[in-house]
């Protein structure tokens, strides 16, 4: 009997001590998190080594504040930004008009730039091809179908091209990248407009699809006489040719950070302002003579009233503003390391606009 | 302590020890029943959801969401239709299930009746480490390695030799339905086999002794007393990993060459296809459009019951070669 009253006795003080102990951490937790604040966002896959770089540096900036981003793709960042059940969506290809009329006053935040460059392998061609958009689209399209084709001599007088057949190699997952390219050939081609379209998975006419820019440079490079298309940072880091572009006014542009930045520039006058629909907002085939013709912006998307979301409270409001007026001026200083293109002064310009109009409860945030 | 205390606590022993042995009884058959409910529960919600996800293209598309061939996500002219990657899963599937199953069946003969014992247990650990890999790496070491040397010692010397014939026709590129064929087959020879070895060797001795004694040779005897014994088994082995075959997701999207639309229908072996898992893999992630994601929900419903098709078939076939085997034995 002792022994069981004794047991007894053990596991009562056992039990207040399990209810307490939680209690009085989470009391000590609760004083202390009133700084803390995590900001969660989801979607694009291309910004996200820029993102979580930002995510590591912005501890230095403002220790309280931790970003958490999943990159699940643009289309997941668009439909749980939608649910709001994330602080801000981040997408490859500004909201569609479906989209931009389901969320209630969103705002489009560009906050890199990427740019699309046209890989091949050629044994025994080593000076860059160039190419055209038009030749491009009839090379995707089925039209052009050998390498020495007339239509590709004509670009290349002096590069003796092989006769043998091209095969075509494009993603075959959705993405943001093949969003941009298709964007641009839709641009260039009546034909391809009209037969194919732009999003960011299409009905490919013919090539082979392979995932990821990964699936798609191990295509190129492991078979001769194939092309495709990856990401500027892409190409830059692993060994690949890439073509020279011929832009709008006529230049054969070599894809660099610099010819997609001219591109940016040359645009930014036309942009909206961020609380305006983005759904026409497009980079490819920009004028200018460097202008190179293959870029796009990628966006933060966020309310333009954040208590729209309901897990905004008035502090996070103030974290997300303070990070993002943050991340499109200072921030800016990582993009060139990791191969993405930094926004020009007169994109940031308009950011700061955007951000500057943002509320929370009707009132404008500030973040000092 | 008291004798009649003992007794009573012997008896109260025993009383108790029936009344937990009732219940223990009672409670392995709750959980039992309760174990297959909740399988039975999961199909059915697994089905449910299939289908209310896929019901707004179903109702745009009717039945040519099964049997066309346009696979159109750009907003505006949005077009779905199955067909290409109903046939891309079967044949991919095909291709494998001609390539494991005469290979896994003849390891399981091998490693039972010619080599039995030490050796024979480590050839069948070896083959069965093969299930270990997970798939991903099987579609890597393909994607890298397999796929040239299987262009350029295989399909470069078909395709030239007997180009003429559609079936070799097109210029092999390395990504297409019969290197996801072999490699599926790769992956699936381990499942096959290890249930094919337990197979052959639940065959009596009786039966081969029988056939040894009637002057049968090591193949015939395999031929008229393993096979037939157990072919029940070998087909419930095949079907196991024909069921993986055609679920498979990374591996194959990987080397199958990922076409989209009329051009996904594989017009020669050396074509690049898509199965329906794979195009779901694909493309799940960034569909945005209503209508697209439904499409590929609808996909996985028409996999979901090609599966459920498949297993009813194989369970036909099984009851049906078992009753003519006992009817054999009578």
């Amino acid at each position: 009997m002792t022994c069981i009253s004794n047991l007894k006795k053990i596991g009562v003080s056992l039990l207040a001590l399990s209810i307490l102990i939680p209690l009085v951490i989470n009391s000590a937790n609760s004083a202390y998190a009133q700084q803390k604040v995590t900001i969660n966002g989801a979607g694009a896959t291309f910004p996200f080594p820029l993102i979580d770089t930002w995510r590591v540096e912005y501890q230095k900036v403002n220790p309280n504040v931790n970003i958490n981003y999943a990159s699940i793709g643009s289309g997941g960042g668009i439909k749980q930004f939608l649910e709001k059940t994330v602080d801000f969506g981040a997408t490859d290809a500004p909201l569609s008009k479906t989209d931009f009329a389901k969320a209630v006053n969103p705002v489009h935040i560009p906050e890199t730039i990427g740019s699309v460059v046209l890989s091949y392998n050629l044994p025994g061609v080593t000076t860059p091809l160039k190419l055209s958009g038009p030749v491009i689209a009839d090379i995707f399209l089925g039209k052009i179908t050998k390498w020495d084709d007339p239509k590709i001599k004509q670009l290349n007088p002096n590069v003796t091209l092989p006769s043998n057949p091209i095969t075509v190699v494009h993603r075959s997952d959705g993405s943001g990248t093949t969003f941009v390219f298709t964007n641009y050939l839709s641009k260039i081609s009546p034909e391809w407009s009209s037969k194919v379209g732009s999003s960011t998975s299409v009905q490919w006419p013919t090539g082979i699809g392979a995932p990821g820019n990964e699936g798609v440079s191990a295509s190129i490079t492991g078979s001769p006489y194939s092309i495709g298309y990856v990401e500027l940072a892409y190409a830059l880091t692993s060994k690949m040719n890439y073509a020279t572009l011929q832009n709008k006014a006529g230049n054969f542009v070599i894809p660099s950070i610099e010819s997609t930045m001219a591109a940016v520039s040359a645009s930014a006058s036309t942009l909206p302002k961020g609380t305006d629909p983005w759904t026409s907002v497009s980079l490819t085939d920009a004028p200018g003579k460097n202008s190179y013709p293959i870029a796009s912006f990628t966006y933060i998307i966020l309310y333009k009233e954040l208590s729209t979301n309901p897990s905004i409270d008035a502090q996070k409001a103030k974290s997300i503003v303070s990070f993002l007026s943050w991340a499109i001026t200072d921030g800016q200083k990582f993009s060139k390391p990791l191969g993405y293109v930094p926004l020009p002064p007169a994109v940031v310009k308009i950011d700061q606009q955007t951000l500057s109009a943002l509320t929370f409860k009707g009132s404008p945030i500030s973040t000092k | 302590m008291s004798s009649k205390d003992h007794r009573t606590e012997i008896v109260q022993s025993i009383h108790s020890k029936s009344i937990k042995s009732i219940s223990g009884d009672k409670f392995f058959k709750a959980l039992v029943i309760g174990a297959s409910i909740y399988a039975l529960i999961m199909v059915a919600l697994v089905f449910y959801a299939l289908t209310e996800g896929s019901l707004p293209i179903l109702f745009k598309e009717g039945l040519h969401f099964i049997f066309g061939t346009d696979w159109n996500p750009v907003e505006g002219r949005e077009a779905f239709g199955a067909l290409p990657y109903i046939i891309g899963t079967l044949v991919s599937s095909a291709i494998a299930m001609t390539i494991a199953v005469p290979i896994s069946i003849g390891i399981a003969i091998f490693v039972n009746e010619l080599v039995p014992g030490k050796i024979g247990t480590v050839l069948s650990f070896i083959v069965e480490l093969l299930a270990a890999v997970p798939s991903i790496v099987y579609g890597l070491w393909a994607l890298f390695v397999f796929r040239f040397w299987l262009r350029d010692y295989i399909e470069m010397p078909l395709h030239n030799s007997f180009g003429n014939l559609s079936v070799f026709g097109q210029t092999p590129f390395g990504l297409d339905v019969f290197t996801a064929g072999i490699v599926l087959a790769i992956m699936i020879i381990p499942i096959i086999s290890a249930v094919s070895r337990e197979v052959i060797k639940s065959v009596p001795h009786s039966q081969k002794e029988a056939a040894y004694a009637l002057g049968a040779t090591r193949w015939e005897m395999v031929r008229t007393a393993i096979l037939p014994y157990g072919k029940s088994g070998l087909l419930g082995a095949s079907f196991l990993g024909l069921g993986r075959a055609i679920g498979e997701t990374i591996l194959v999207t990987m080397i199958i060459g990922n076409a989209v639309g009329l051009s996904a229908i594989p017009m020669s072996l050396f074509s690049p296809s898509q199965t329906l898992s794979s195009i779901i893999a694909n493309e799940f992630n960034e569909a945005s459009g209503d209508l697209h994601l439904s499409a590929l929900i609808g996909l996985g419903l028409v996999l979901f019951v090609i599966t459920f098709f498949i297993n009813i078939i194989a369970v036909f076939i099984v009851s049906k070669v078992t009753k003519s085997n006992s009817n054999l034995r009578e």
